[in-house]
C-alpha cells in the first residue's frame, strides 16, 4: 500500500506538504484507489483463470500425470492423451509463421522505407482490414470457399512429389481440403496485420540520420535496408514474430473449421488432423466428467504455452525499445 | 595527369550490374507481399459480399433462426443480431469504465513504480490470451454456478476488451501535455478533480475511438461465447437469465453445416457482422482523425 500513499509529484514540496496531503479529501482518495482496484484486476483476473481453470483440470492431471503427452485421445475409452493436438498446434503455427513473417516485414519495409506517406495510409486501412475480418468469417470462407479449391491443388502436388524421399513424406497423400496446411494458410492470414504493425512501429523508429547516412555512401536502398534499417529492427521484428506465434496458437474458430479434426500424428502436412484450441471448441459442449476436465487441462497447457511466449515477445520488445532509447 | 583525375571522378548514377537488379527484386518483392495478401482479402470480402447481399433483407434481420435444413429463402438472424448487440453493449459498459480507470492508474498514478509496471506488463501479455481460454476460465467462475446466458458471455468478451482499452487509453493519456495537470494543480483542483475535467476530456477522442477498435475485435468473437451463452433460435430478450446466440456463434454453426440453405444464412451473417465491425473501425478512424487534439 506504500505506493497508493506516495506523495504525487504534483504535490507542493516544503513546510505545507503534510497539512496539504492531510486534507486531500476522501473524493480524490477513493478516487485513487478505484484506480488502483481497477489496474489491479488485470493480474486478478490473469490469476484467476491459472487457478479455476487448473482446479477444474486437476483430476485429469493427477489421473493421466505425465501420460497427458502420449498420443491416445479416445474419450470413449476415457483415453486422454493429448499429444496429437499439441503436435497439431505447433505445425499449423509453425506453417503459419513460415508464410506470415516475410510477407509481413516486407510490407513493413515497403511502409516505412518505399511508398510516401500518403500511399502508406491506404495500406494501413487495408492491413488493418484484414484484421477487422472476424475469424468465423475467415473459417466459413475457407471451409466452404477455400478449401475445396486448394484440394485440388494439394492433389496435384501429391501426386507431383509421388516417390520423393521427404517430399512425399510432407507433401504426399493423403490430401484433404480440411487440413494442417490450410489451417496454417488461414492463420497466416490472421496473424499478418499484428507482425506487420509491430515491425512497422520498430521500423519507424530508425533514424533517420542513420538511414541518410548509408544513402551518403552510396548504398542502394536494399542495401541501407541491409546496413541501417534491419540492425536497429532486428530485436523488436523478433518481438512482434512471437506475439504473431502467441496468436496463431490461440486462434481458435477459423482453425476449428478448417484442420479437418482427427487427432492424428502425421507428418503429412495435407491430411486432417488437430490442435489444442480446436479440440476445446468442437467437443467441451457435449463433453462430461473426465472427458471435460481433459478439456479444461488442454486449455490450461495452451494458457501456459501462450503466457511464456507473450511474456518472452513483450521482454524482448521492451528490451530493443529500452536500448534504442538508450543508443 | 588530366587523365587519371578524371577517371577518379566519383560516379554519381545509379549503382549497375547485381547491386542495381538485387535493389529491385527486393522492392518488388515487398509489393508482392502486399499483393499476396490483398487479393485473398479481397476474395473473403467480395464472397461475402455478393453471397451475404443476395439473402439479407428486412425479413432477414428480423426473423427467428430456422432449422439447418429449411430452404435459404426462410427465416433469418433476428435473435442472433438481438444477442449480439445484447452482450456486445454489456461487455462494453463493464469493460471501458474499468480499463479507462486502469489506464488512469498506470499513467496518472502508477508513473515508473514498479506495481504500474507490472501492470502494463501484465496488460499487454493478457492481450495475447487465447479468446478460447477466456470462455473457459467464465464457464467455470460463473456458468458452472449460475447458468449460461448473454452476461456470462459479456463477462468473457469484456475480459478479452479490458486489457485492449486499457493499452489504448494509456497510449492516448501519455499523449496530454504535462503543463495541462499543471496549470489545473496551480488553481488549487485535487489530483481526482485535473483527471476528471481535464486530462480524460483532453484524451477523449483518442480514447473514445480506441474503445470502438475494441468492440469492433470483440463483436466478431466467437470462441469465448460458445459455452458461456449457447445457441438459441428465438429472442432471448433478457441478456441476465437463459442461453442466448450471437451472430459469430450462428456463423459457427451454419459452417458446419452441410445444407446449402444454412450456410446461405451463414453468408448473410458474415456479411451483417463485417458490417457492423468496418462501421465501428471506420467511425473510430473518424473520431481519431476529427477529434484527437494531440498525436504522437
Amino acid at each position: 500500500m506504500s505506493t497508493v500513499t506516495r506523495a504525487d509529484p504534483a504535490t507542493p514540496a516544503g513546510s505545507a506538504h503534510a497539512a496539504l496531503r492531510e486534507r486531500r479529501p476522501l473524493g480524490d482518495r477513493s478516487f485513487q484507489i478505484l484506480a488502483l482496484a481497477c489496474g489491479l484486476l488485470v493480474l486478478v483476473i490473469l490469476v484467476l483463470i491459472a487457478v479455476s481453470t487448473s482446479s477444474q483440470a486437476s483430476s485429469w492431471f493427477s489421473a493421466e500425470g505425465f501420460k497427458v503427452f502420449t498420443n491416445n485421445w479416445n474419450p470413449a475409452a476415457n483415453q486422454f492423451g493429448a499429444l496429437a493436438f499439441i503436435y497439431g498446434t505447433a505445425i499449423t503455427a509453425v506453417i503459419a509463421l513460415i508464410m506470415a513473417v516475410p510477407v509481413s516485414i516486407g510490407i513493413a519495409l515497403l511502409l516505412t522505407e518505399v511508398v510516401p506517406y500518403r500511399w502508406s495510409r491506404p495500406i494501413v486501412y487495408v492491413i488493418d482490414l484484414l484484421a477487422v475480418v472476424p475469424s468465423v468469417v475467415w473459417g466459413l470462407w475457407g471451409i466452404i470457399v477455400f478449401a475445396p479449391w486448394i484440394q485440388h491443388i494439394y492433389t496435384s502436388i501429391a501426386s507431383g512429389v509421388k516417390g520423393i524421399p521427404v517430399l512425399d513424406s510432407l507433401f504426399g497423400a493423403p490430401t484433404s481440403g480440411a487440413s494442417f496446411f490450410t489451417a496454417g494458410i488461414i492463420l497466416a492470414f490472421m496473424i499478418t496485420p499484428i507482425v506487420t504493425s509491430l515491425s512497422r512501429e520498430v521500423m519507424a523508429t530508425v533514424p533517420q540520420i542513420e538511414r541518410e547516412g548509408a544513402y551518403a555512401l552510396g548504398a542502394t536502398r536494399w542495401e541501407m535496408i541491409r546496413g541501417a534499417v534491419w540492425p536497429h529492427s532486428q530485436g523488436g521484428v523478433v518481438g512482434a514474430v512471437l506475439l504473431g506465434l502467441g496468436r496463431a496458437m490461440g486462434e481458435t474458430i477459423a482453425v476449428a473449421l478448417v484442420i479437418g479434426s482427427s487427432a492424428t500424428i502425421t507428418s503429412h502436412l495435407f491430411a486432417p488432423g488437430y490442435n489444442m484450441a480446436a479440440v476445446i471448441a468442437n467437443q467441451f459442449g457435449e463433453a462430461t466428467g473426465e472427458f471435460r476436465a481433459a478439456l479444461m487441462g488442454i486449455g490450461v497447457l495452451l494458457f501456459a504455452f501462450t503466457i511464456i511466449i507473450n511474456v518472452i515477445a513483450r521482454w524482448v520488445v521492451e528490451r530493443s525499445a529500452r536500448k534504442k532509447r538508450g543508443a | 595527369m588530366a587523365v587519371v583525375a578524371e577517371q577518379q571522378q566519383l560516379d554519381l548514377r545509379e549503382p549497375k550490374g547485381w547491386r542495381r537488379t538485387s535493389n529491385r527484386i527486393v522492392t518488388w518483392l515487398m509489393v508482392l507481399a502486399f499483393v499476396v495478401v490483398v487479393v485473398p482479402l479481397g476474395f473473403v470480402l467480395v464472397t461475402t459480399v455478393v453471397k451475404g447481399a443476395s439473402i439479407i433483407s428486412w425479413q432477414f434481420l428480423t426473423s427467428s433462426i430456422p432449422p439447418n435444413v429449411a430452404p435459404a429463402d426462410i427465416g433469418g438472424m433476428g435473435p442472433a443480431i438481438v444477442g449480439t448487440i445484447e452482450i456486445t453493449a454489456l461487455a462494453t459498459i463493464m469493460a471501458v469504465p474499468l480499463g479507462i480507470l486502469g489506464a488512469i492508474y498506470l499513467n496518472e498514478y502508477g508513473g515508473k513504480n514498479w506495481l504500474a509496471a507490472l501492470i502494463g506488463f501484465f496488460s499487454d501479455v493478457m492481450t495475447g490470451v487465447p479468446s478460447i481460454i477466456m470462455g473457459l476460465f467464465i464457464f467455470t467462475i460463473w456458468v458452472l454456478h449460475f447458468g449460461f446466458s448473454g452476461f456470462a458471455g459479456a463477462l468473457a468478451l469484456g475480459c478479452l476488451m479490458l486489457p485492449i482499452v486499457i493499452r489504448s487509453t494509456y497510449e492516448m493519456l501519455r499523449l496530454v501535455p504535462n503543463a495541462l495537470r499543471e496549470g489545473s494543480y496551480a488553481l488549487g483542483a485535487t489530483k481526482a478533480r485535473v483527471t476528471m475535467t481535464v486530462v480524460l476530456p483532453a484524451a477523449l477522442g483518442g480514447i473514445v475511438s480506441g474503445a470502438m477498435l475494441a468492440v469492433a475485435r470483440a463483436v466478431g468473437e466467437t470462441a469465448p461465447l460458445l459455452f458461456t451463452i449457447l445457441i438459441v433460435t428465438t429472442v432471448n430478450k433478457n441478456p441476465f437469465s437463459g442461453a442466448n446466440t450471437s451472430l459469430p456463434s450462428q456463423i459457427f454453426v451454419n459452417a458446419n453445416s452441410p445444407f446449402v440453405g444454412a450456410q446461405a444464412r451463414g453468408w448473410g451473417a458474415a456479411l451483417t457482422l463485417i458490417v457492423i465491425a468496418f462501421v465501428l473501425m471506420v467511425v473510430a478512424r473518424f473520431i481519431t482523425a476529427r477529434f484527437s487534439r494531440f498525436s504522437r
